[in-house]
């Protein structure tokens, strides 16, 4: 059994056999062998190549035949290739010295100089990648014995495994086979996070360097809670995770009888329970689950896979179509939240050093001005479909929130005078992630009509930790005392000017916390779809004096594990039914 | 320039023992020194008992190594230094010259 920790991103756990896939998006088989099984290795390897070379033979003739000398020699080059005595020496060395099995050899060795081949500047050079992974493909599917699955064909239900995994690889997915995602690299915002969310996958990523320490076919536990990957589990440790999977689906029946009912204390004060969504087609999984609304829409999809600016059309018909599904509820539009790494917007001329403390959020939308108003008119239009809201994503300083509402008034002046209709006024809302705005909102305040307080960076700042660094993940806690106090001041300035607040980070998801966050007064949670049924049956299980007893004991204690504990401890006492006991 | 480049090779290696030949090459394909060049090159200094050696730029390649040969970049005009050490190398700088002159035997696209 290997235990691994990485990084969180789409809730749920999944059990199964995992496939592998290497950084091109090819299965492979990656694994060491015993030292005594080298020549056995190296052996399967000449025969491979043996095969391979008599396959291209046959093809270069062929070729030749029906379509010229000069296509014919491609497969003469390949042919090359396969025999290219520095590539075969790498071969057997990677083999012989490093007890890698012939697979795992092959792939390392070809991905490696197809990358130096991609990374030319000529294009010519460019493309001979492909003919590296021509003959790559020829020697694993001799080595295997079979052809090889690609990511979107898998031959039957799986763990997908991967370094990573590219935009258009995890777009083309298939739910009904994927059933869960576990990645080296990748953090909370990339695309396979965002991906796997939407489509309720339970995801972990940045797990580090492990694809040697698995191969297709072993079974895999991904745990989208904890962020954990569990290689070739124990017989306890499988039934642990069994059992668990029971009882979720022993509570789902139970949470499917109050699901058009209100989140309503027991003592009648009604919290509104909104969604975060990524992809307009999750509207319907909102309703479904009975969302109050969609607290937190991210735009970043939008970014996903394309390597052209979206158009003002495209964002409106995402928009709009979410607006429309929503039936009037609340939606909430956070403009574009993401670093230049992640899109098209003119990149830094440098990599950044902090890339979270550089060029992101709204500071990049504000730098690229054209490029923002496309987004501000998009969403200014959708408006008339329904009650939309427009946020601000890691509002700093007073100047970014007053930049970027003067952008939205000048983009609705220009909407007026197109004449092409009168822009319906919108709510305007700030989102709360860096202390600086906690310490400044009293004259925040004034200047919008609504706060939402994003944990994940909101913790990730105030405890200036990165929570895909593996070294220091422990200190992230959304319960940190430092993170609470900051919570609960944004909470009362917000209430004392009559604005509300709401929290839209992951810390809700979990109904402790969440119960927690309504016991210091606030109304609005903003969540995964998934996670709104049990959220519900929390709060109808409590009443409003036991979450502010809640509150006021777990304000005064010390540090993240205390809370923590007491939190799990009080969740225990309240609503039994949804705590798995140990 | 080109002159200065080749000569002071030569003065580094005129110390060495081995008889080391040279040769200026130039690439004279529209497509630089592709797949099929390469190919040809690498079949032509297969032929040899001696080493042999293209240089662009510092960079290294085996003539016997396709992948090495492909990844020195060498587009239309690109100068190599070709080197060869061993009993054939006269006749290999020869015959690997004259493939560079004549284009590799490739007719250009129309």
């Amino acid at each position: 059994m290997l235990e691994l920790q990485g990084i969180a991103v789409s809730p749920g756990v999944a059990i199964g056999r995992a496939l592998v896939f290497d950084r091109e998006g090819y299965r492979i088989t990656r694994c060491l062998v015993k030292p005594e099984e080298s020549e056995i290795e190296l052996n399967r390897l000449v025969e491979a190549v043996g095969y391979a070379r008599e396959k291209l033979e046959s093809t270069q003739l062929s070729t030749r035949a029906s379509l010229g000398d000069h296509l014919g020699s491609i497969f003469s080059a390949q042919q090359q290739i396969l025999v290219d005595p520095n590539l075969q020496s790498e071969l057997e060395s990677l083999i012989r010295k490093k007890s890698y099995s012939a697979e795992y050899a092959v792939s390392e060795v070809f991905t490696r100089y197809a990358a130096i081949f991609r990374k030319s500047p000529s294009t010519f050079l460019a493309e001979r990648a492909n003919d590296v992974r021509d003959v790559e493909r020829l020697l694993l599917e001799q080595l295997t014995g079979q052809p090889m699955a690609t990511l979107t064909q898998l031959p039957h239900e799986a763990i997908v495994v991967s370094h990573d995994l590219t935009p258009g690889e995890t777009a083309a997915f298939d739910r009904e086979k994927v059933l869960g995602i576990c990645t080296e690299a990748g953090g909370p915002g990339g695309h396979t996070a965002i991906v796997a969310r939407g489509m309720e996958i339970p995801a972990v990523v940045g797990v580090g360097n492990f694809l040697h320490n698995i191969r297709s076919g072993d079974e895999v536990i991904v745990d989208g809670h904890l962020g954990r990957i569990i290689v070739s589990p124990d017989p306890e440790t499988k039934d642990r995770y069994l059992q668990r999977r029971l009882f979720r689906q022993s509570i789902a029946t139970q949470l499917e009888e109050i699901r058009d009912l209100p989140a309503t204390t027991s003592d009648g004060v009604r919290i509104e329970l909104m969604a975060n969504v990524e992809f307009p087609h999750e509207a319907a999984a909102c309703l479904a689950r009975g969302a109050d609304g969609v607290g937190l829409y991210r735009t970043e999809f939008l970014y996903l896979g394309h390597t052209l600016e979206p158009s003002e059309e495209e964002h409106y018909e995402a928009y709009a179509q979410v607006v429309r599904d929503m039936q009037n509820r609340p939606v909430v539009i956070r403009t574009l939240d993401l670093g230049a790494d992640k899109m098209g917007m003119t990149r830094p001329a440098e990599p950044e050093n902090n890339p979270f403390l550089g060029l992101r959020s709204i500071r990049l939308s504000l730098r690229n001005p054209a490029l923002f108003r496309i987004q501000l008119r998009a969403i200014l239009r959708a408006a008339c479909l329904g009650d939309v809201r427009v946020m601000f994503p890691m509002i700093t300083t007073l100047d970014e929130l007053r930049n970027a509402r003067f952008l939205l008034r000048s983009v609705s002046e220009d909407l007026l005078t197109e004449s092409k209709f009168i822009p319906c006024a919108v709510q305007v809302g700030m989102m709360v992630e860096v202390p600086a705005a906690v310490l400044m909102l009293d004259r925040f305040i004034e200047e919008i009509d609504f706060v939402s307080i994003g944990t994940n960076d909101l913790t990730q700042y105030t405890l200036a930790v990165d929570r895909s660094n593996d070294s220091v993940v422990d200190l992230y806690q959304a319960c940190d005392p430092a993170v609470l106090r900051l919570i609960e001041k944004t909470q009362q300035v917000a209430s004392k000017h009559n604005k509300s607040t709401s929290v839209c980070g992951e810390m809700s998801n979990n109904p402790a916390y969440a119960l927690l966050l309504v016991g210091m007064g606030i109304r609005t949670l903003s969540i995964a779809p998934a996670a709104i049924p049990i959220l519900k049956k929390a709060i109808r299980s409590v009443t409003i004096g036991q979450c502010e007893a809640m509150a006021w004991r777990a304000l005064r204690l010390d540090t993240a594990r205390e809370v923590d504990a007491f939190l799990m401890n009080q969740l225990a006492g309240l609503v039994p039914e949804i705590v798995l006991q140990a | 320039m080109k002159q200065t480049a080749v000569n002071s090779v030569l003065s580094i290696d005129s110390r060495m023992s081995s008889a080391i030949q040279h040769s200026l090459v130039v690439v004279k394909n529209a497509e630089g020194l592709h797949m099929r060049p390469a190919d040809k090159l690498v079949r032509a200094a297969s032929t040899f008992q001696c080493q042999i050696e293209l240089e662009r730029a510092g960079q290294v390649a085996d003539c016997r190594s396709i992948l090495s040969l492909l990844t020195l970049g060498a587009t239309e005009g690109s100068e190599l230094i070709l080197r060869a050490q061993g009993p054939d190398a006269e006749l290999a700088i020869r015959t690997i010259c004259h493939l560079f002159e004549n284009q590799f035997e490739e007719t250009t696209a129309s």
